[in-house]
């Protein structure tokens, strides 16, 4: 590496470490205040208030005081106790004593299985269409599919989701072939070789149709106005008089310098995919991340909401760094210093 | 051998109120190896022309005619055919604009694009073949243009580019569009000997588009005037330029500042609308009569080769250019007493680091570098120096009314460093400025009336004697009370410049800072605002500092002019010293590198001067910042040379208030 370029990639390095630390501070403090804002509102106690028999109060507090949370513990003590188990990567237990940190790692993976495929086709999917639709600006095809993503944008994900059971059901039925499974992450496996396989994809199909949908129908809008800033720009004319056609032209140079803004979008829509997806998971049924967050308010579970939180934070700060870091490979305009 | 025939060329574009011509009944023909120079204001139709040859007028456009190429028909192929001629046979080199280039590829690999499009070339030898190209247009290895993003290199190292990729296969037209306006004087120049040295070498055709006549004459040897679309004279350059006979090439190149034209008020083409029917330039022309205006005037061989739309040529012929276009007489100013130093400038410095990437980034650059200025009531100081020069920064400083980082800045005798909040919104009411872009400088949103009142209500005049005010600004810039009610978009470039005036004299203001005044105008329009300048100062005693790259009009304004470079003043004297004698060789590479309507009288006898194509940080620091390109100091032995690298040349008296940088000057003979 030359001089130059070395002085530029220490200085990279030292500007992602300050935004890092600053963004760090930020979390902490973030994750902080949700578990006072937590600790305070949710009382664990009212979940053996209706158990029959009743539990005797004493046992009731000696449970919660075990699993730090009890509220005749004054609250900073109790938040030193959590930061210390934090710090140990310990996110604390549930009221019946669940590992949170355990619980969170099986529902990532969960969510990873689930919303993987379905976040990076929306993507590609988005990208796509979008820059196809501004080559095509106020032609017939671009009016279309303007229409349809409005559409899709415009409607919640829950309608959206239970209509594509609503419709899966119709199939299944007509074709007398159980084709679309909707509910959980597996079900009732046949014994032919790869039956396992089939049938997580066919539990699969579904909701990953519905993330498709709803990514691509919102990145189109983005990309599409990207790509029409990028088509009208005059290096675009440039190229096309160096002798390329308008579709080389639009896709090799409209198109290149209209990702660099996607870029942004795209990282932080991947970073925060594991938490991003909670009527999808809750429809599905898959036990997921998202569901996670519905599942510990209900269960006045103190320690996974923070955790939850947490790991929210962490996705959103590595989102950030990440998409720097993808606008400065993409656009050498851009400095990171 | 014809290459390129244009005949009866028609482009409309559709709009709101029906089908808009931009070009009409349009013949051209172009020999191999001739160039032929399209002129003409905004609006003409010189650039849907030169779109309309390329093939890249946008899909509403209507186009009908003939285009033919090498025998070959043009208007009517489809994407893919017309791509397999573009930047092949016929290329097109754009205007500079930053987003000219795509900004994520380099050069290199954007030019080893534009060769391998074409040819069957293996990467290296692509590589090899844009170096060449990069070579061809003034850009050696060492400046590393081919390895620099678009945004890492100068404005005229960009336009070199663009050059280059249009030359990447040799083609046989070449259609430059305004190759040159957005470049340095020094750097036109340049820009048109790269252009010369292509046609002397590969015989290419070229179709200049220009708005500037001089540019058009040192180049061309063919001119086709255009008005509304349509040709109006056609003829070789030197007898359409030297001795037009349309009324409307008449009046543009009559009121056309000149550097060796005479001083004072320029002749004026009457402002007016396009005529839809009989000859479009009939409401403003001079000779026209009810047959102009009712019908339109073919365009009519005059000579061999010579062709004028025009039905009054009898007429014309019979006219003196001076009658036609007579200059207005010049208003006297009131006899003043000793005039005093309103604005004065002492050892001002401002510094700023560079941005970017590049070995130079990070490192501080004097934008002003200690300059001392004086100006005085009704008298005009021009500054004049290329892009990066750091008279913006200098117009900036002043303008900013607050203590200079160094040095000190007086404005109406009073210290800027020492205004209170008060006292300097009384000053910034004394101290006003016109824009250089009055679209971009005037609240489209707003009616002119609105833009009058604004600095008004400022500056605490009573509601009702607002609209009263405005009427007197209106009639000062020579504008109507009609136009009040206006928005800037309904009103004309110059009309708009007029409104620009008006709102910085609406305070009573003793000093205008002007910059670029005119360098956004259309040609017929330039000179109006120019006369009105003059006037207002001789009416009003205004002190004007002057801010400009063309020297022709800063010599029609300027009492005194000051040329810079790398933020200092290199000259400095009374104006008609400076141009006809310029001491410094910096001045003599400006005065020679500005282009003229009459190219062989200028050319007679001066050395062509290199340019170079450092970044501006190179020039600061220690030493005169003219050493790189200074053919005086080429001349030099050894020790001397040393002298201009390693000691700052300060401005020494060469008489009558004469100064310039440079250890080695001679004596000026006065």
């Amino acid at each position: 590496m030359d001089p130059i370029g070395c002085a530029t990639f220490l200085g990279m390095l030292r500007y992602i470490g300050k935004r890092l630390v600053n963004y760090l501070i930020l979390l902490y403090v973030a994750v902080s205040l949700t578990y006072l804002l937590a600790a305070t509102q949710l009382d664990p106690a009212t979940l053996f208030a209706l158990r029959q028999p009743p539990v005797p109060p004493a046992v009731v507090e000696h449970q919660l005081a075990q699993y730090n949370l009890s509220d005749q513990v004054p609250l900073w003590q109790r938040y030193l106790t959590w930061l210390g188990g934090v710090i140990h990567g310990d996110f604390g237990s549930s009221p019946t004593g669940v590992s949170v940190t355990d619980q969170l790692l099986v529902r990532a993976g969960v969510s990873l299985r689930l919303l993987l495929v379905g976040t990076l086709a929306g993507i590609v999917v988005g990208i796509a269409v979008g820059a196809w639709a501004a080559t095509r600006h106020y032609r017939l095809s671009d009016r279309v599919t303007t229409a349809l993503s409005l559409l899709v944008v415009s409607t919640p994900v829950f309608v959206i989701a239970h209509l594509s059971q609503f419709l899966a059901t119709g199939v299944n039925r007509a074709t007398g072939v159980q084709i679309f499974e909707f509910s959980g992450e597996t079900g009732a496996v046949g014994s032919y070789p790869w039956a396992d396989v089939v049938d997580r994809a066919q539990h699969l199909v579904l909701p990953t149709l519905v993330l498709v949908l709803v990514g691509a129908a919102w990145l189109s809008r983005v990309q599409r106005n990207l790509m029409l800033d990028a088509l009208s720009a005059d290096y675009v004319r440039t190229a096309r008089a160096k002798g390329l056609t308008q579709r080389q032209a639009a896709w090799r140079h409209a198109l290149r310098t209209a990702l660099v803004p996607t870029s942004t979008y795209v990282t932080f829509s991947v970073a925060t995919m594991l938490v991003s997806a909670t009527f999808t998971e809750q429809i599905f049924g898959f036990a997921g991340v998202g569901s996670y967050v519905v599942e510990s308010i209900q269960g006045r579970d103190v320690n996974a909401v923070v955790a939850v939180t947490a790991l929210a934070g962490a996705c959103v700060v590595v989102g950030a760094v990440v998409s720097d870091l993808a606008v400065a490979a993409l656009d050498p305009r851009v400095r990171l210093t | 051998m014809t290459v390129l025939e244009v005949r009866e060329l028609r482009v409309s574009f559709p709009s709101e109120t029906g089908q808009v011509w931009a070009v009409q009944d349009l013949s051209l023909t172009l020999a191999a190896g001739q160039i032929l120079a399209l002129v003409g204001e905004s609006g003409a139709g010189k650039s849907a022309t030169a779109l309309a040859l390329m093939g890249l007028l946008p899909a509403a456009a209507t186009v009908s005619g003939s285009v033919r190429l090498q025998n070959q028909e043009l208007l009517g192929l489809d994407d893919r055919e017309w791509s397999k001629l573009r930047g092949r046979h016929i290329a097109m080199v754009f205007a500079d604009d930053p987003s000219a280039l795509t900004p994520v590829y380099s050069i290199g690999v954007q030019l080893v694009e534009a060769v391998q499009i074409h040819q069957d070339l293996t990467a290296s030898q692509a590589r090899t073949r844009a170096r060449e190209l990069l070579e061809l247009v003034g850009l050696a290895p060492a400046t590393g243009v081919f390895e620099a993003f678009p945004h890492e290199i100068s404005g005229g190292q960009r336009q070199r580019v663009l050059i280059a990729l249009a030359l990447a296969n040799d083609p046989a037209v070449l259609i430059a569009d305004e190759p040159t306006s957005a470049v340095d004087v020094t750097v036109q120049s340049e820009v048109l000997a790269v252009l010369r040295r292509v046609r002397e070498h590969s015989n290419t055709a070229i179709v200049l588009i220009t708005h500037d006549l001089a540019v058009a004459a040192e180049l061309a040897d063919q001119v086709a005037v255009l008005y509304a679309g349509r040709a109006v004279e056609v003829g070789p350059s030197t007898a359409v330029l030297g001795a037009p006979r349309m009324p409307y090439t008449i009046g543009l190149v009559r009121s056309l500042p000149q550097l060796d034209g005479p001083v004072g008020p320029l002749p004026v083409i009457a402002a007016g609308e396009i005529a839809a029917t009989g000859c479009a330039f009939a409401p403003r022309c001079p000779l026209a009569n009810e047959e102009c205006r009712s019908r339109r005037p073919e365009l009519a061989s005059v000579t061999d080769g010579y062709q004028v739309a025009c039905s009054r040529q009898p007429q014309v012929e019979a006219a003196s250019p001076d009658a036609l276009f007579a200059a207005p007489s010049a208003t006297t100013a009131p006899a003043r007493d000793a005039a005093e130093v309103v604005l004065s400038v002492r050892g001002l410095k401002h510094s700023y680091r560079r941005r970017g990437r590049g070995w130079d980034a990070g490192r501080t650059v004097m934008a002003l570098d200690g300059v001392d200025l004086d100006l005085r009531a009704g008298q005009t100081v021009g500054v004049v120096g290329e892009s990066g020069c750091g008279k913006t920064t200098l117009l900036r400083s002043i303008l900013e009314l607050s203590r200079p980082r160094a040095g000190r800045v007086m404005v109406l005798g009073t210290d800027v460093a020492t205004l209170t909040r008060r006292s300097r919104r009384d000053a910034r009411r004394r101290l006003q400025v016109v824009f250089q872009d009055p679209m971009a400088a005037l609240d489209p949103r707003l009616p002119v009336a609105d833009i009058l009142a604004e600095p008004l209500v400022i500056t605490g005049w009573s509601r009702a004697a607002i609209p009263g005010r405005i009427g007197e600004l209106l009639a000062l810039v020579g504008l109507s009370h009609d136009h009040a009610q206006r928005f800037p978009q309904q009103l004309s470039g110059g009309q708009r410049q007029r409104v620009g005036i008006a709102r910085a004299l609406a305070t009573e203001p003793s000093i205008l800072l002007l910059d670029e005044p005119v360098s956004a105008l259309d040609a017929s329009v330039r000179s109006g605002v120019l006369n009105l300048l003059q006037d207002l100062q001789a009416q009003l005693g205004l002190a004007y500092l002057l801010v400009g790259h063309d020297l022709a009009v800063v010599r029609q304004l300027a009492d005194q002019v000051v040329v810079m470079r790398a933020g200092r003043f290199v000259e400095i004297g009374p104006t008609p010293a400076v141009l006809t004698h310029p001491a410094h060789p910096y001045t003599v590479a400006l005065r020679q590198a500005v282009p003229s309507l009459n190219p062989t009288v200028r050319r007679a006898g001066l050395p062509q001067t290199p340019t170079e194509e450092l970044p501006p940080a190179a020039l600061h620091g220690v030493g005169c910042p003219y050493r790189g390109p200074c053919l005086r100091r080429a001349g030099l032995a050894q020790a001397d040379r040393d002298r201009c690298d390693s000691e700052d040349p300060a401005l020494v008296l060469l008489g009558a208030d004469h100064r310039a940088a440079c250890h080695f000057t001679k004596p000026v003979a006065q």
